[in-house]
Order: structure tokens, then C-alpha cells, then sequence
């Protein structure tokens, strides 16, 4: 058993899941490889498995937030020393992995977050509602934690396991972490940094699409709001 | 205040009294669940008997009609019980996603072609799946 494990949560992604956890295996060799299950409806837990992931799976529905936390739970109980992230939708590639695993290996950061936008070479146009929602976010965010934060909405992470413990705790969004985790992340004294990465454009349905994204805007707003009001947790409390 | 409008409200206040006494003596009701309803029931009960004291709230909160005070604080009321049970449902929801996480835990799957490293498994949780579509 390595100490290091990557988590990939997925939900009815039996069209995808194979090829990402192929990616996975080829990409990172000294990483364990663990899909969650979100209560698919569909053989993801089965073609997950065939290709060589371990697989938990959750027997509801659960949502994204809940899916990775259950990952974290795993990690820290199962002792993992770093713990890496990414969606099972295909739209991640693991071969920059190792560029953020050195930064937290180095010491120089407890979570790193693969951006999209950090290069700035336009390569990832999501749609003008969506953009303008995570500027103001990622302004924000930058804002309060006074360093540049260009994609918080990114699945893309490598961390250590007190970050991950941390994340086991009802600090955790059971549905989307976005800026407000990265700001929570910030005022209990662990360092978040940000690596460019490459991303394909994602194929299917968007996170954020009609009602939701109103309702997105304003539970951010909210989230901001309340991290903000509450007191700082230090870590390893 | 008309006879039979407080003959309504009194029976009426008792008769929610007597049915939370009897619903926790029944364990159907939870003791803590019940002190929002005692609460209201003995208000209503109050004002009913004594009138003057419905009269002077009234006159306190600038409201015309004594019976615009007891809708006013019937509807207080019940926005206060559906916010406590938003809070109690969230907590469920806690607690739920807790136990979800639990279930999945307890048996992770191993890969296809591969023994566990920690403990011996249980043959069938290696099957493939697809037993609860």
C-alpha cells in the first residue's frame, strides 16, 4: 500500500471513468487510486473496479462535497500521508499531478489547486455567466486571503493529510467547495497555492446552469458572508 | 370580547394542551417538541380568560382589533416552529450524510483481480455490481 492516494468522485460516469482512472494508474504510479461512487445509477462502481480503482461506494446520492469528504474520511483513516483529487468526468488530466505534489512535498504549500486560468493562454472558455461568477469569487477570495486565487471552483488538488482532516469535519460543503473553502482554508492557517494546468472543456452537463446558478451566487455570497462572521478555527484544534 | 368567541378560544387552547399531554405521555411527541406548543396554548388560554391583558398588548403594539394581536402572535408562532424544524432538518441532513459515509466506508471494494491487503473481504463484496438498479 502506497501513502499516497488520489480520489475521483463519480456520479453516472461509467462512460468516463475507466479512461480517468487509466490516466490515474499510467500518470501516478506510487498512487493509490480511489473512485467514489456518488450512488450512480449506471455500472460506474464496476467499471471503475475492472480498471483497477478500489471503489466506495456511497448507497445514496449524496452530492460532489459529500463524495470527496467520504475520500478524505478514507485517507485519513487509512493513514495516507498526501492526498490528490480529481473529477472523474474526463476533463482532468493527471499528468500535472507531480507538478503540484512537489510544491506540497517541498513544504512549501499544505494544498495546491491545478487552475485552468492561472496561464492565462485562453484555453478554457466557460460561458460568460459562469465567467463573471468566478471572477467576482475568485476576487474576492484574493482579496481576503491577499494573494492571487484564480480558479477556486477547481476539483484539481493535491493536499497534506491535516488538510484532509481537516476537511472531515463539518467545515465541509456537502455540495460544491468553492472561494469560501479557500478562504476558510486561509483563516485557519494552512497555505494554499495555485499551479497552471491544462483542462479539456467539459462535454456534458454544467455545475452551474440556469436556476442553480442564481442559487450559486447567492449561497456564495452567503458562505463568504458567514466565514467571515465566524471566529478562526486554528488547525490541528 | 363576544361570549362565544371566547368559549372557542378557550376550548380550543385546552384542547391543544390536552392533546400534547397525551401525545408525550404516548411517546409521540418528544418533551423538547413540546414546549413551543405548551407555550402557545397557555398564551391563548391567558388572553382569553383575561381580557384586559389581550386589551393592553394590543394597545402596546398599536394594533386596532384584540383578534388582529391573536393572529399576529399565531402566526409568529407558527413562522418560529417552521424555522425550528429547518434547523432540526438540517441537523438530520448531518446526520444522514454521516451515516451514507459510514456505509460506504465499511465496505470498500477492492479491484477487479486483486486480494485485499487488509483483512481478509467478504467473497461477495468483490461481485460486480448492479443489484440495486
Amino acid at each position: 500500500m502506497s501513502n499516497h492516494l488520489v480520489v475521483i468522485p463519480a456520479f453516472n460516469e461509467e462512460a468516463n471513468v475507466a479512461s480517468v482512472v487509466a490516466d490515474a494508474r499510467a500518470s501516478l504510479p506510487g498512487f493509490d487510486v480511489l473512485v467514489i461512487d456518488d450512488g450512480s445509477g449506471d455500472d460506474t462502481a464496476a467499471v471503475a473496479r475492472h480498471a483497477g480503482a478500489r471503489v466506495l461506494r456511497l448507497p445514496v446520492n449524496s452530492g460532489y462535497g459529500v463524495a470527496l469528504q467520504s475520500g478524505y474520511k478514507y485517507a485519513v483513516r487509512q493513514g495516507y500521508a498526501i492526498v490528490a483529487q480529481m473529477d472523474a468526468d474526463g476533463q482532468h488530466r493527471a499528468e500535472f499531478m507531480p507538478q503540484l505534489l512537489a510544491l506540497v512535498q517541498d513544504g512549501s504549500a499544505d494544498i495546491v489547486i491545478g487552475s485552468r486560468f492561472l496561464d492565462q493562454d485562453g484555453h478554457y472558455q466557460p460561458s460568460r455567466a459562469r465567467k463573471v461568477g468566478m471572477s467576482v469569487f475568485s476576487a474576492m477570495a484574493s482579496r481576503i486571503m491577499r494573494q492571487h486565487v484564480s480558479d477556486p471552483t477547481s476539483g484539481y488538488q493535491v493536499m497534506r493529510h491535516d488538510v484532509a482532516r481537516f476537511f472531515c469535519s463539518d467545515v465541509y460543503p456537502a455540495d460544491y467547495p468553492d472561494a469560501d473553502i479557500l478562504i476558510l482554508l486561509h483563516r485557519s492557517g494552512f497555505r494554499v497555492a495555485e499551479v497552471a494546468v491544462q483542462m479539456r472543456m467539459p462535454t456534458g452537463k454544467s455545475m452551474h446552469s440556469g436556476h442553480k446558478s442564481i442559487y450559486y451566487v447567492y449561497k456564495m455570497f452567503l458562505s463568504i458572508l458567514v466565514t467571515m462572521l465566524r471566529p478562526a478555527v486554528e488547525k490541528r484544534a | 370580547m363576544d361570549i362565544r368567541i371566547r368559549i372557542l378560544t378557550i376550548g380550543g387552547a385546552v384542547c391543544i394542551l390536552l392533546m400534547v399531554v397525551e401525545l408525550v405521555r404516548r411517546r409521540k411527541l418528544k418533551e423538547e417538541y413540546s414546549v413551543l406548543w405548551v407555550f402557545t396554548a397557555v398564551f391563548i388560554l391567558l388572553v382569553s380568560i383575561w381580557f384586559s391583558l389581550l386589551a393592553k398588548v394590543t394597545h402596546a403594539i398599536g394594533a386596532i382589533s384584540p383578534a388582529s394581536t391573536l393572529f399576529f402572535f399565531g402566526l409568529l408562532f407558527s413562522l418560529v416552529l417552521l424555522l425550528h424544524f429547518s434547523v432540526r432538518i438540517s441537523s438530520l441532513e448531518r446526520r444522514l450524510t454521516a451515516l451514507v459515509q459510514e456505509v460506504g466506508l465499511m465496505n470498500v471494494e477492492e479491484p477487479d483481480g486483486e486480494q485485499a491487503d487488509d483483512g481478509p473481504q467478504p467473497a461477495h463484496v468483490a461481485e460486480p455490481a448492479g443489484v440495486d438498479r
